[in-house]
């Protein structure tokens, strides 16, 4: 499987990668590829430019940044992975990109490009989700913040604008946390997924593979703060959601594993 | 088209490529190096595997532009003068091969394991491996093939 023929520059710089962007309406960006190559050669895809920012090294970064932890967009997931400072505090990041996809994936694959794509059965947008960490994207008109409650708006749809890239995210340390997937066979994408973290002394709640973008499990936090017990806070885990029908579960085996997963991961970060 | 510049197994090559080439095609088509295989097409199966400046990449899910000016690495770079590669000689040894047509993503896949972690555990080879399929059955003395390697190298 061939992709359809585009045009592809290399961008030098975040500007110059705004600025192409600007030049063709049907323009992308490349980071790692591993979301876009395989849309490509499905032609899913069919960009009449691509621009290559995958040689911006700047963008390769963590590092504590006040009370935060800025991730460079183009941090691979190995990276991430690996990273020491998120090892220690925000380790259920670390730990849910050491199982993103394939080692070889890993090794191309970029934390910014995973969450631009928006790919509803994502690891790494549910993680962000929970933490409630910001996005940093770059546009014509500047930098502006977008906080992850207001980045996913649909499957493959973000709040980015079509000039825009997405250069850092900022997450806060975690005193615990763990991401919990659910897969049918080693590699495959998040039958569901759970993510959950406590910061600053509240619990928080992900979900992936709930709805068409990573979710917020509201009612499961709600029944924690009012002080529900982890079995209790985890029947509520399907409530707000609208799972999907595939060929590896139904909407209700789906609701089901929410369920099951939730408690497991409430239970895990009460044991830590 | 573009110009790259790639060196591919220690030998630089400088090609015309059109930017949807995949890295696997540049390899095999033009460079005329078949022992990387094509094998799912869909960045799932690893037959593809090749080394990106040492790391394990599929080669299927590479353009050759984002290749240039860097290092590629392919079955064919193992062996030298003729001496196989320990991870070679260790799959000849484990016989952990049956038709063989996985066996230089799973190779090349285990080479850039053993760099990243020169002892793996057992566990650790298996979950390494996760990115390589092979449909002969055969990853019982794929795993054992590689201690074999962690061990004499």
């Amino acid at each position: 499987m061939i992709p359809a023929s585009f045009e592809y520059r290399r961008a030098g710089s975040i500007d110059e990668a705004v600025e192409l962007l600007g030049s063709d309406p049907d323009a992308k960006l490349l980071a790692g590829g591993h979301s876009l190559i395989p849309m490509l050669r499905l032609r899913f895809a069919r960009p009449g430019l691509l621009v290559d920012v995958d040689r911006l090294d700047d963008l390769r970064y963590v590092r504590r940044d006040g009370d935060r932890i800025a991730i460079g967009a183009l941090t691979r997931h190995a990276q991430v992975a690996q990273d020491a400072v998120l090892r220690e505090s925000c380790a259920l990041l670390a730990d849910a990109a050491s199982h993103v996809g394939d080692p070889q994936v890993r090794h191309r694959g970029t934390i910014g490009g995973s969450i631009a794509h928006a790919d509803p059965l994502g690891d790494l947008g549910t993680v962000l989700l929970t933490l409630d960490a910001d996005a940093v994207a770059v546009g014509p008109d500047g930098e502006r913040t977008i906080p992850l409650r207001e980045f996913f708006k649909g499957r493959f749809q973000t709040a980015l604008g079509p000039q825009e890239m997405l250069t850092e995210l900022r997450v806060p340390a975690v005193d615990a946390g763990a991401y919990l997937k659910h897969v049918r066979r080693s590699q495959d994408w998040a039958t569901v997924g759970v993510a959950v973290a406590r910061v600053d002394g509240r619990v928080q709640v992900g979900l992936t593979a709930m709805g068409m973008t990573p979710l917020r499990a509201e009612a499961v936090e709600e029944a924690l703060a009012g002080g529900a017990t982890s079995a209790e806070a985890a029947a509520r885990a399907g409530e707000g959601t609208a799972p999907e029908s595939d060929s590896s579960a139904s909407g209700e085996y789906r609701a089901h594993l929410a369920h099951v997963l939730v408690r497991r991961a409430l239970d895990e970060l009460a044991g830590v | 088209m573009m110009q790259v510049s790639i060196v591919v197994n220690g030998e630089r090559r400088e090609a015309e490529v059109e930017p949807r080439q995949l890295l696997v095609y540049f390899l095999r088509e033009q460079l005329g190096l078949t022992g990387t295989n094509v094998g799912c097409d869909t960045s799932s199966c690893g037959a593809c595997t090749a080394l990106l400046d040492g790391e394990s990449v599929k080669s299927c899910t590479l353009l050759a532009v984002q290749a240039d000016g860097r290092e590629v690495t392919t079955i064919e770079g193992l062996a030298n003068d003729g001496e196989l590669h320990p991870v070679q000689q260790a799959f000849q040894d484990a016989h952990a091969l049956q038709c063989g047509y996985c066996t230089p993503g799973f190779v090349m896949a285990s080479v850039s394991l053993l760099a990243e972690n020169p002892r793996p555990t057992e566990d650790e080879i298996r979950q390494a491996l996760e990115g390589n399929l092979c449909r002969c059955t055969g990853y019982h003395n794929i795993v054992k093939a590689v201690r074999i390697a962690a061990e004499t190298a």
